[in-house]
């Protein structure tokens, strides 16, 4: 043991680093931050270190050329020992860094930790936020499969939309024409060296700040942060209720990085990596892109926008997000910290987690994509023909040859980008359905031109007989009358 | 004179150390800049575009519209498959086309040709275009790109070799939707 001391003390006396790392671990903070509410930030940087780790093993085996990087994946998953654990590793860990840094922002936004004197470490959060967001996005990417390649187009098509400079940054993202072989190297060069590069010096400076300006003490209703009085408070606080960071407070961030890691540990061995899907061939075009789990809201967006908006609110959009973020703490840099008395900061944050939710959940069926081989692989129910009429047969044959299944779905399965026809004889007449079918309108095609009268004619025949057994088909009163045919008229008749 | 304006030689000698670096940096930064913005340049100078053949107007049926692939005119060693690019062909009739990009013209996904319904469609935000490329339904707000075709001893030909965004072509034009191509016509992927 002399001996360990006397090496570590040769060595400090050269470095001089032991007294700062014991000031900055036994710096005191006050008792009621030993929470669990506090660990959020400490277990994002123990996943951002697992990311590092993982993320220099997979370098050691993937290619990052568009010839090669989804051969280097399938390796990694099926070849080389463990490669398919790392790489989950890594995809988990990616998943569980974004989901700790949302929390841990909502934690010190709840908790008013952003008001003088931490705006600068709020700010650089953001950053933070921003450059996490950017390692998933070109994260995705570096899994190069037909998902990646596709949602770089979608990428350059939102580059492309800014006005005047679009076609010049579409150049500078994609480092040639097309999606090839240079975009995959820069993306790989700003996943692997440009944004971590800025993500440590980012976390350096964060957690710099924590120690200097000391961890925001639990926020109590009713005192209230002034700029004037502030620190000499917080000082008087730690004198007086305080504790050194280590031992005190530090086993909890501890236990619960255990946890997480364990949790990405757990995903990883059960679940496994994530994909890759299929070969990054521009020519098979049998695929339906979608985005990584947190970008799912953005798929959502982008599809429920009117398109006259679109442009606008996607470009626009991030940005104003973005300042309004960077401006919080110098709009609300002093007074209440505690989110009991902060009930419009607790709505926004349910409000922003609803929205986000909502545009997630829709965002994983999909609603508004086609299903692409509804009309040939969906079955027709077979009691909607029952009791039907070869004319009537012969419409439900047109309804699935024409892809109408691709949209509108019939009993559990079909598109759901249309309404449902199950009932759709109750809403619209006879009349009606030929116009709507041969006219198209609200967002469905016409197919006037795709149709012959005679399927037009069986077409609606069928769609006719699609209502409730207890229910009427819809029909224009006024033709009745006119027609001496209808229900009104013989009504009338008997009367 | 006070002493802070006085110039002494160590400072003069730090401030002229400040302006060699500078000097050298500049130099170096031209090669450095035009290296980092050479994919702008080289697409400002109509580098990436050329006419590819997709093959003879026999493999094109009257009336009907296929899948076509060709290699991109502009690749790099490394490039593997993803230079391989697809499109659809439409043939009108005799050696009137009409040459499509499969990236929707909403945010790119490829669309698929539904000749029963005579329909693209998208797979992602559910866009959908007739057979002659005009916008049918969704969030697109312009038709299928169309490349500029020829056709030269039984041969068809595009002008093609950039990936085609939304923000890149402008929409088409009337004449563009006859199906009409001439060689010299400003190429829409330009």
């Amino acid at each position: 043991m002399r001996v360990i001391a006397a090496i570590a003390q040769w060595f400090d006396h050269r470095l001089q680093l032991a007294s700062p790392i014991r000031d900055a671990a036994e710096h005191p903070v006050p008792r009621n931050t030993a929470s669990w509410f506090y660990v959020f930030g400490s277990a994002a940087l123990v996943v951002f270190c697992l990311q590092l780790a993982t993320g220099i093993l997979l370098a050691m085996v993937y290619v990052p050329s568009a010839d090669e990087a989804w051969n280097s994946l399938q390796a990694l998953n099926h070849q080389v020992v463990f490669g398919w654990f790392v790489r989950a590793l890594h995809g988990w860990g990616s998943n569980f860094m974004v989901a700790i840094v949302l929390i841990h922002m909502t934690q010190v936004f709840l908790f008013g930790a952003y008001k003088y004197p931490r705006e600068l470490t709020w700010i650089v959060g953001v950053f933070l936020l921003l450059t996490t967001l950017g390692m998933a996005f070109t994260g995705q990417i570096m899994r190069f499969d037909q998902d990646a390649y596709w949602g770089l187009g979608i990428g350059a098509s939102i580059a492309s939309r800014v006005p005047v400079a679009g076609p010049a940054i579409v150049s500078l993202m994609l480092g040639g024409p097309i999606i090839a072989g240079a975009t995959l190297s820069r993306f790989f060069t700003l996943h692997v060296f440009v944004v971590p590069g800025t993500l440590i010096v980012l976390v350096c400076l964060h957690v710099l700040m924590v120690l200097k300006l000391g961890i925001n003490e639990w926020p109590m209703p009713g005192r209230l942060v002034r700029k004037a009085t502030y620190e000499r408070d917080y000082h008087q606080l730690t004198k007086a209720d305080g504790a050194p960071f280590v031992p005190y407070a530090v086993w909890k961030d501890m236990f619960f990085a255990a946890f997480v890691l364990l949790a990405v540990g757990g995903c990883a061995w059960y679940v496994g990596p994530f994909g890759p899907t299929g070969r990054p061939d521009p020519t098979i075009i049998q695929t339906a892109p979608r985005p990584d789990y947190f970008f799912l809201w953005l798929f959502a967006l982008l599809s429920l926008l009117p398109p006259s908006l679109e442009t606008a609110a996607v470009l626009i959009g991030p940005a104003v997000v973005t300042i309004a973020l960077l401006l919080l703490p110098f709009l609300s840099g002093e007074g209440e910290k505690s989110w009991k008395r902060r009930p419009i900061a607790v709505l926004t944050v349910l409000l922003i987690a609803i929205t986000l939710g909502t545009f997630t959940h829709l965002a994983e069926y999909a609603p508004w994509s086609p299903h692409m081989n509804a009309w040939s692989g969906d079955p027709l129910p077979e009691q909607l023909l029952r009791g039907t009429t070869a004319l009537q047969r012969q419409g439900a044959l047109v309804l699935q040859a024409k892809q109408c299944r691709n949209c509108h779905a019939l009993g559990d399965s079909g598109g759901e980008r249309g309404p449902r026809l199950d009932t759709v004889a109750v809403r619209l007449t006879q009349d009606q359905l030929i116009r709507q079918v041969i006219q198209g309108g609200g967002n469905m095609p016409a197919y006037g031109t795709n149709l012959s009268p005679a399927e037009t004619t069986a077409l609606v025949a069928f769609l006719e007989t699609l209502h409730p057994p207890d229910q009427a088909p819809a029909h224009e009163a006024a033709r009745g009358v006119v027609l001496g045919s209808g229900p009104e008229t013989r009504a009338s008749a008997k009367r | 004179m006070s002493n802070e304006t006085l110039l002494t030689r160590r400072g003069l000698l730090m401030k002229l150390g400040i302006l060699l670096n500078g000097m050298v940096a500049a130099a170096l930064a031209v090669p450095v800049v035009r290296f980092v913005l050479s994919s702008i340049t080289l697409g400002r100078e109509n580098a990436y575009v050329s006419w590819v053949s997709l093959g003879q107007v026999s493999d094109f049926p009257e009336g009907e519209t296929r899948l076509a692939t060709f290699r991109n005119p502009y690749v790099l060693p490394t490039d593997g498959q993803t230079a391989d690019t697809a499109c659809w062909v439409r043939r009108i009739e005799g050696e009137q086309f009409q040459v499509f990009a499969v990236n929707c013209a909403h945010l790119g996904c490829p669309v698929r040709w539904f000749p029963q319904s005579g329909l693209f469609m998208c797979p992602c935000h559910g866009g959908a275009y007739y057979r002659d490329g005009s916008r049918a339904s969704g969030p697109p707000e312009r038709g299928l790109f169309e490349y500029p075709f020829k056709v030269e001893n039984g041969t068809v030909t595009i002008h093609a070799g950039e990936l085609p965004t939304p923000g890149t072509i402008a929409p088409a034009s009337a004449k563009a939707m006859t199906g009409e191509r001439v060689e010299g016509t400003a190429p829409p992927c330009a």
